[in-house]
């Protein structure tokens, strides 16, 4: 085949993906390479386009240029049900009016496959509801109808799994369960998943690749360590976990390590960690998370005169707000191991981090980026 | 005395309310027991001989099995259409939707003596004499907008999802609509059907304009109301109400079984 190079297996290439609803671009030339068999999440804010994507992998909305492609395969313009690829929908979506046994077994019937019975009974053993084949969808839990959504759509074996916001309708303990459940049946069944969440910690538990997209772009793409140890923009930095973000000037380098002034105190920042695109004589961001920083121990890098101005308790750790001399408040996690145990309100205490968790931004990007996106509006 | 009925209003209220709606139906029944003479207004002993010859008046049934053809034909055609109208309006966007919506009340606004009055004429100056199926073409109008209302809110009510899952578990749009659309948004045809016929078998005004020398079982009634209507009349009238009855009391039950645990 003239495609074999670009890809011989059950990839998913996203090609320059375009939609456009009237004069919004909501998909805004994406390009990316789903390997076969892994967890692949599409985090992102409301609106930011990670749905309308899901959407044409699966068919439902037509691209407005690009093209999609499983293996050497163009789906691009084939119907929904003519592509090998099963949605576990937000919400579910399971039909009212058949039993959790015939919801399981739709698309196996439109298929013409012969042991209908057999594999259904076996994907819900898989999800534990074999006991619930003959109730209606109603009758059972938003947990339940959630497994059985999953159970519907991997019964089929598609090349592709989409999950679209699949644990947006359950509550927080629930999730947690689902979010390990989910990562053990891809596991289990060696399909590959694409999930679509506006919740950050959620792709950072399942999945082994995110990519963050911001107003129909992919902001970055990587694991979830080296998205949350090395954001490469402002948005990710603030969308995922929480970052302090501070104003600098690069002075000079010294072997591997830039010199940065940061209002008067010299920041050394690793020179591979340094994500700044434009020119460096100007001005950048150092960012470090807050858990990385030491109220007690001294380092390499420190910012001296903050004065605490909130402290809160959540039990693993103790935040403190500590605001800076140029009057910017930064935040502070401490591991409750009594070292930080008598700080006080009001106190003056100096940051120090170690180099090595420093990263550096473009100066000129919206320090704010990515902080308050509101969740999902649904 | 007074504390007692201030607790109680709303039952005396409800309690009132019902009298008020069925004592003519019980009136009706009753009178379907009468031995009647002559005419059914004064009550003469209690009797079976209506219910064992309900055809036994002359005339009765012949009427009786008009309206139930033209109920039934009327029913049938007014559903289908109105169906295919309320799938159009409810899930197609098409110029003049706006408008269509609108027109489709029309008929339920207009007054009914109106509309018969210029169904007639219409018939008569395009040559068609009243009758049998004018007064089929004439229930299928009316019965319309009726079925177009209630099929549209039941569709308005179903989750779009459903036909896209349906779609992404390999049914074509075809069988999507034969396997997911279609099952739910039955009880709503259903529902507009029983509507559509009741209504049309009900219907006196338009029929007496279009039907010509044909008689319906509501234009028996009435023409019969100035010799004495015969207890017959009483007995396929409470037949009636006990079938609507039935049928909306199986509905009911076949509902709550389904969504039992």
């Amino acid at each position: 085949m003239a495609d074999a190079a670009a890809s011989t297996k059950g990839d998913l290439t996203l090609s320059n993906l375009v939609k456009e609803f009237g004069d919004f671009r909501a998909v805004d030339d994406l390009s990316l390479v789903i390997p076969e068999g892994s967890f692949f999440a599409l985090l992102g804010p409301s609106g930011c386009g990670k749905t309308t994507t899901l959407r044409m992998i699966a068919g439902l909305e037509e691209p407005t240029s690009g093209k999609i492609a499983i293996g050497p395969t163009d789906i691009t313009y084939a119907k929904p049900y003519a592509r090998p690829v099963n949605t576990v929908f937000q919400n579910y979506a399971l039909f009212p009016h058949l039993t959790i046994f015939e919801n399981v077994a739709f698309g196996l019937r439109r298929r013409g496959v012969k042991d209908v019975k057999e594999q259904v009974t076996k994907v819900l053993e898989l999800v534990e509801l074999a006991h619930l084949a003959a109730r209606k969808p109603v009758q059972l839990s938003g947990g339940q109808q959630q497994r059985i959504a999953v159970a519907r759509a991997i019964v089929n074996r598609p090349a592709l799994l989409l999950l679209d916001e699949p644990l947006g309708a359950l509550d927080l303990k629930l999730r947690r369960q689902m979010q390990i459940e989910l990562k053990w049946i891809q596991t289990e069944v060696g399909l590959t998943f694409v999930h679509v969440t506006h919740d950050q910690e959620e792709a950072m538990t399942m999945a082994d690749t995110i990519a963050v997209m911001n107003e129909g772009r992919i902001e970055q793409m990587g694991t979830p360590v080296e998205l949350y140890e090395s954001p490469k923009t402002v948005f990710v930095a603030n969308f995922l976990g929480q970052s302090n973000l501070v104003k600098g000037k690069v002075e000079s380098t010294n072997g591997d390590d830039l010199l940065v002034n940061v209002h008067g105190n010299r920041i050394v920042v690793p020179a591979n960690r340094d994500f700044s695109t434009d020119n460096h004589e100007r001005s950048v961001l150092i960012g470090i998370r807050p858990e990385k920083i030491s109220i007690e121990h001294p380092e390499a890098n420190t910012l001296g005169g903050g004065v605490i101005t909130d402290i809160s308790f959540v039990g693993v750790s103790t935040q403190f707000q500590i605001q800076m001399p140029w009057g910017q408040e930064l935040a502070v996690f401490e591991q409750n191991d009594g070292g930080a145990s008598h700080l006080q309100k009001g106190d003056t205490v100096s940051l120090s981090w170690k180099p090595q968790f420093t990263f550096a931004l473009d100066g000129t990007a919206d320090i704010d980026a990515g902080t308050s996106v509101n969740p999902e509006e649904e | 005395m007074k504390r007692w009925l201030s607790k109680n209003l709303i039952k005396v209220y409800a309690t009132l309310a019902f009298i008020y709606l069925f004592i003519p139906i019980a009136y009706t029944m009753a009178f379907s027991f009468n031995n009647a003479g002559k005419s059914n207004l004064t009550w003469r002993g209690f009797t079976w001989a209506n219910w064992q010859n309900p055809c036994g008046a002359p005339q009765v049934c012949n009427a009786l099995g008009n309206s139930l053809k033209i109920g039934g034909l009327a029913t049938l055609i007014a559903t289908i259409l109105g169906t295919m109208i309320a799938f159009a309006l409810g899930r197609h966007r098409f110029r003049g939707r706006s408008v269509v919506n609108i027109l489709i009340f029309l008929p339920m606004a207009t007054p009914e003596i109106v509309l018969g009055a210029s169904l007639l004429a219409m018939f008569l100056n395009l040559g068609i004499n009243p009758g049998f199926w004018p007064t089929v073409i004439a229930h299928v109008m009316f019965c319309i907008s009726f079925v177009v209302v209630t099929v549209k809110a039941r569709i308005a009510s179903l989750d779009p999802k459903l036909e896209e899952a349906a779609m992404d578990l390999y049914a074509t749009e075809a069988e999507t609509f034969r396997r997911v659309t279609l099952p739910l948004v039955m009880p709503g045809i259903f529902g507009a059907a029983l509507l559509a016929f009741s209504l049309s078998f009900d219907d006196f005004i338009i029929t007496n304009f279009n039907s010509g020398t044909l008689t319906t079982f509501p234009k028996f009634v009435y023409i019969s109301s100035s010799r004495g209507i015969p207890p017959q009349a009483n007995v396929i009238g409470s037949t009636m109400f006990i079938l609507a009855l039935t049928i909306v009391l199986a509905g009911q039950f076949v509902s709550s079984r389904k969504n039992r645990v």
